[in-house]
């Protein structure tokens, strides 16, 4: 991996993914699963949670650079809600490389909205 | 507002969670992994590893449990009305496999106000049952006023 180097991955959450998303990680807060309850506290539907979507950014890294055990470290900043069944790109670009470890700068966009910013990760190579 | 620092420092009782299989892999497919270490058992084994490999981001299972105490825990008192999460930092060791039992001890960070919200930033650190730190997590809660 060189410096400047570029990833991306695009994935539009289905109807339901935040259904099967709060059983398999346990957050059933029903912003994400409850349509009514969502726009009786004003949000314009049902939003992603935003723990799935930093797995994207992280899977991400995961798939372009080599597996699970590459990642050492990520942080993200969440921005704005996430929708479903609209597309979201995650994109990442190498900012610094020395010797067997990199810098990773991502961030989460869906409908021209970041979603998620300041995505900074560091990747073990090699 | 005024937000209550008293809490900063503190640290909640460790809560242990055994990783299971089938949980790692209904998680896997909830985030859309399709490396088979995630999925198959026969090829995490061909792969050196014990079975099912936990994505990284699975983390939030174990630890994210492990922290509902402190996030509700009167003396933080945070307004869950006007909550959002506003970052999430995880820093990882060696990877979680099922069979692990994860051990998560959750402590307040710090708690700040700046710009009339408050910031309420939690650590939880995640050791398996060999004593390994397998993920650190900083996680983030403002609330607005």
């Amino acid at each position: 991996m060189n410096t400047g180097d570029q990833f991306e991955l695009t994935v539009t959450p289905d109807r339901y993914l935040t259904v099967r998303y709060a059983g398999a990680s346990g957050d059933f807060n029903p912003i994400h699963i409850d349509e009514e309850f969502a726009r009786q506290v004003g949000l314009p539907s049902r939003i992603l949670h935003g723990l799935w979507t930093m797995a994207q950014v992280a899977r991400a890294h995961t798939e372009a650079l080599g597996g699970p055990e590459v990642l050492a470290r990520l942080s993200v900043q969440f921005r704005g809600m996430g929708l479903l069944e609209q597309e979201i790109t995650v994109t990442g670009t190498a900012r610094a490389v020395d010797g067997d470890v990199a810098q990773v700068d991502s961030q989460a966009t869906q409908g021209g909205k970041r979603i998620i910013r300041n995505g900074d990760a560091e990747i073990r190579l090699g | 507002m005024a937000v209550n620092t008293d809490a900063i420092g503190k640290t909640y009782p460790p809560s242990t969670y055994a990783v299971g299989r089938e949980k790692v892999i209904e998680y896997a497919h909830a985030v859309g992994e399709t490396n088979p270490l995630h999925l198959d058992p026969a090829a995490a084994r061909d792969a050196g590893y014990a079975d099912v490999v936990a994505p990284p981001m699975f983390a939030v299972v174990f630890s994210g449990r492990a922290m509902t105490p402190a996030l509700f825990d009167p003396e933080v008192g945070i307004d869950f009305a006007h909550m959002v999460h506003g970052g999430q930092e995880f820093r990882w060791g060696p990877l979680v496999v099922a069979g692990d039992e994860i051990t998560t001890t959750t402590s307040v960070k710090d708690v700040s106000e700046r710009g009339g919200m408050g910031f309420y930033v939690f650590e939880t650190e995640s050791v398996n049952q060999r004593g390994e730190i397998v993920v650190t997590g900083t996680w983030t809660n403002i609330v607005r006023a």
